[in-house]
């Protein structure tokens, strides 16, 4: 791909028209900057949509829909070469901008898979067939015998998920169970001595499994590339504008220390009442209370906890290391003795401030990761807004000052599984004031709540 | 005089004093522990399961392979030492012996010795990274407080530890039957509750995400402290694998061992709580008007569990219900009080630390020895040799040195054994065959090549 400052050429010589493009290599194409840039805006926020309605957990058929919506409002040209163009360029700009860190690879990656997901199923069988083979898949279709050994199960197995088996015209493939690990972990699949049986319909998780692999090596070298030459060559031109496009969409980026504020112990009890969201405010009544929080427990507080200290800067409030783990030890004392927290926990909590072990700075945990963890027996992180019981959830909230009638709002939300939406509506209930952009990060939660409250006490410097 | 002299002076009290010393107290110490590491535990039968082969002269052998494996120690005083590697089973062993850790880890095999991490920290680009790991399963009976009333927490008795048993039913059927594994090693994790350990060259190169997704597979009690909901199994019929635990394992169980033996429809109390999984309020009154009245008249001879019990499923699955929900009602019931609870982040990551077998349990003292699935019933917890126990055994054994490993004249012989024939043995002889292969294929790929 080259990118020309102005006045593109004629690029009807080499059209590329595939029936879904595959990304393998960057296309011989010419690009203008400005398209170089506003093609991938357009892209991302594609991408940034499909990444909020994962957040509120929609279900398959709604991301269907959205994503068909969000490539017609963003991408769509009436030329279909154009289209095609567009896509693949966009693409390839947004691999340079998200190749440079784990988290921003990550992220793409992500978003990236699941628009291919998409978008294939929309596709007609044949043309999935079409694509399959593209992918070079070394998959059979199970022989007739074979089928009528196991077409039990295989009926059972529909049957689970709502489906009937439409024997007559049936197409399954016998893959090894590990090339589909979203099929087994959902158990739409019959798996036997190591093998699964995809049904046609399925093959989308095949032919994701292996475009998500090549997507990811493809990332890392990208990412060599750009370390190694890309960066320095194009620093005038492109560069700025690779640096740019990853910063002005994503909004705030938590997992970068900003400067130290201050906020002393005795002052953390106040500001959980009033700051904190309802999902950090549970596990810090719960650490409170029991003394103890079980691993996920410990992570989701603990990150949120630390950032707390760099997000706060501009409120002149936060926690500092040594004040975090005086907290946890004053928190598990009567259960656990000072000597045996010093052993085990504060090498947990170290390692979250990524002095120990991996010596990785982890990152807190975005709303989005919050909800869609799965806490089981004992655990009390996850999003109360998902993950407790309606009564627990209605009880929470009138803990909190929500009144009846704003309750029914955020119940309403919770119903409809947008539960960022509940937690939106919920930060308004209590603070009395708007909260346009959404909630999206617990620690943005807790900003914004400092800024209403300072604000209302008008002692913003 | 010095620790160590103090030290020796009790070991030989213990194992070679004179007569009187055939009982050794109850208990747990370091220098109990130092002997059973000295002379029972099996170092070598260690060092060759976690070589899968690569000890040996075949030139397909990995040497570094043992030597990129972490093993952790925690010492007496809850010192924990993580990243230990070793280059040889004499390395391992001393070690072990000189150490003495109250309990030994195991964790990945990584892409380079774990000990020298921070030398290839500084050339960045992530060269440290776990490769291989088992697949591994934890669970354990405190995450069953809810559905037994004989003991709490780390606690458990015969009663209980019934729903340990199915749970390795369950699993291992699956493992071996569904996912096509053969290798897999059960053990008791000395306290309360059982590890598994699946050694297939294929399960130990699983990605995250793969054993995130058989974990998630066998995933269906989704309760959290917030919530009461705890299992909900959606679909007209169940998917084959929990249909053939059900009919296998659980729904037997249930009836004739969990219900009459924890007494769960025989109080207002715990009956309650069965009631309030039926989602008919209808329904559950009608139940509950019923078992109120003949609250006092129990003159039938039968168990009014299970009295109970036909009485609920005869409400739930007769014609009148219409309601899909409903019917499905008694198989969640079942579900809820019997399906294997899976510490799912044991399970997920390839980093996770577990206890290595033949560890003793510092609360206990009992040995974390291997259970026989296809034997499973048998195994009983409370007999299951303790450091102290095995002690006096050797105490009793005496000067005799015939016995070709110490282990032969104590309890903890027939775990050995079994670790050895049912295991390891058969393990061995497919890491070995895997090695060829592969050696092999590489042979003709490189020949082939040349051949251009």
């Amino acid at each position: 791909m080259e990118v020309v400052q102005s006045h593109r050429k004629s690029s009807s010589n080499n059209v590329i028209v595939s029936i879904l493009p595959l990304y393998r290599s960057a296309p011989p194409l010419e690009v203008r900057l400005e398209d170089f840039e506003f093609f991938a805006m357009d892209r991302l926020r594609v991408l940034k949509g499909i990444s909020d309605g994962l957040c509120r957990g929609k279900k398959p058929e709604e991301m269907e829909k959205l994503v068909v919506d969000l490539w017609k409002a963003n991408m769509r040209h009436p030329q279909a070469v154009e289209e095609v163009n567009k896509d693949i360029i966009s693409h390839f700009v947004l691999r340079l901008v998200y190749c440079r860190t784990e988290e921003l690879r990550k992220w793409f990656l992500s978003m990236e898979t699941t628009l291919f997901r998409y978008r294939f199923c929309l596709k007609s069988s044949e043309a999935q067939r079409a694509l399959m083979s593209e992918f070079k898949l070394p998959y059979k279709a199970v022989s007739n015998a074979e089928f009528e050994s196991v077409k039990d199960n295989l009926g059972q197995v529909a049957r689970s998920m709502g489906q009937t088996l439409a024997a007559a015209d049936a197409i399954f493939y016998k893959v090894p169970f590990e090339e589909v690990p979203d099929l087994v972990a959902g158990r739409r699949v019959f798996i036997h001595k190591g093998h699964a049986y995809v049904a046609m319909n399925q093959v989308v998780s095949l032919v994701v499994t292996q475009f998500r692999s090549f997507l990811s090596k493809a990332l890392i070298l990208t990412n060599r590339k750009w370390t190694s030459t890309i960066r320095e060559q194009e620093k005038d031109r492109l560069t700025p504008i690779v640096e740019a496009l990853c910063t002005s969409y994503q909004g705030p980026d938590y997992s970068q220390p900003q400067e130290f504020g201050e906020i002393s112990i005795k002052d953390i009890d106040q500001v959980a009442k009033t700051s904190f969201p309802l999902c950090m405010r549970h596990l810090f009544e719960k650490v409170k209370e029991d003394h103890h929080l079980k691993h996920g427990g410990r992570m989701q507080l603990g990150l949120f906890l630390k950032t707390m200290a760099w997000c706060s800067c501009l409120m002149g409030v936060g926690l500092k290391l040594d004040d975090a783990l005086a907290f946890w030890k004053a928190e598990f004392a009567p259960k656990v003795s000072a000597e045996r927290f010093d052993k085990e926990y504060a090498y947990n909590i170290r390692h979250n401030y990524g002095r120990e072990g991996k010596r990785t700075d982890y990152t807190p945990y975005s709303c989005q990761k919050i909800i869609s963890v799965t806490p089981g027996i004992g655990d009390h992180h996850g999003c109360p807004y998902r993950h407790f019981s309606e009564e627990n959830l209605r009880a929470a909230l009138v803990r909190m000052g929500v009144s009846s009638r704003a309750v029914e709002d955020v119940m309403d939300k919770v119903h409809n599984r947008h539960y960022q939406l509940a937690c939106t509506l919920t930060f308004e209930a209590v603070h009395g004031s708007s909260c346009d952009a959404g909630i999206n990060h617990p620690n943005q939660y807790f900003i914004d709540s400092q800024r209403v409250l300072q604000s209302k006490n008008g002692s913003v410097a | 005089m010095t620790k160590e002299e103090a030290d020796n002076g009790r070991d030989d009290m213990v194992i070679d004093g004179p007569g009187q010393a055939n009982v050794v107290p109850d208990g747990f110490n370091a220098n109990y522990l130092r002997i059973y590491y000295g002379k029972l535990f099996p170092h070598a039968d260690m060092f060759k399961w976690m070589s899968y082969g690569n000890d040996g002269k075949h030139p397909g052998c990995d040497k570094s392979y043992f030597g990129r494996r972490e093993f952790s120690f925690t010492l007496e005083n809850d010192i924990y030492i993580r990243f230990q590697s070793f280059n040889s089973v004499t390395e391992l062993e001393n070690s072990i012996k000189e150490k003495c850790p109250f309990k030994i880890d195991i964790g990945p095999v990584y892409s380079v010795d774990p000990a020298k991490r921070h030398a290839y920290a500084q050339s960045g680009d992530n060269v440290f990274t776990p490769v291989e790991r088992e697949l591994v399963f934890d669970i354990d009976i405190s995450d069953y407080d809810d559905v037994r009333y004989c003991c709490t927490g780390a606690d458990v008795c015969l009663e209980c530890w019934p729903l340990m048993t199915i749970a390795i039913k369950v699993i291992d059927t699956s493992l071996r039957d569904d996912f096509g594994f053969n290798h897999i090693l059960w053990v008791y994790s000395g306290r309360r509750g059982v590890h598994c350990w699946v050694c297939d060259g294929k399960a130990r190169r699983l990605t995250n995400e793969q054993r995130a997704a058989i974990a998630d597979y066998f995933h269906v009690y989704k309760g959290n402290e917030n919530s009461h909901k705890k299992i909900s199994l959606p679909g007209h019929v169940l998917h084959p694998f929990l249909a053939r635990s059900y009919t296998e394992v659980l729904k037997g169980f249930f009836e004739a061992k969990l219900l009459p033996n924890q007494n769960l429809l025989a109080s207002e109390e715990r009956y309650e709580k069965i009631l309030e999984m039926i989602p008919d309020a209808s329904v559950a009154s009608e139940l509950r008007r019923r078992w109120q009245e003949n609250k006092r008249a129990s003159m039938s001879k039968d168990d009014i569990n299970i009295v109970r019990w036909e009485q609920l499923k005869s409400i739930l699955q007769s014609g009148k219900q219409k309601m899909q929900g409903l019917r499905r009602c008694v198989e969640e019931i079942v579900f809820s009080y019997t399906y294997p609870r899976l510490d799912m982040e044991v399970s997920r990551h390839m980093n996770h630390l577990l206890k290595a077998p033949f560890c003793v349990h510092p609360k206990t003292g009992r040995v974390c020895v291997p259970i026989d699935p296809n034997n499973c019933d048998e195994f009983d917890p409370t007999t299951v040799p303790t450091l102290s126990q095995l002690l006096e055994e050797l105490n009793r054994g005496g000067l005799r040195q015939d016995a070709e490993n110490e282990w032969d004249r104590t309890s903890l012989g027939e775990s050995v054994t079994f670790f050895r024939t049912s295991f390891l043995q058969p393990l061995l002889k497919s890491c070995k065959e895997e090695i060829e292969n592969s050696y092999n294929a590489k042979l003709q790929q490189s020949k082939n090549a040349l051949s251009w």
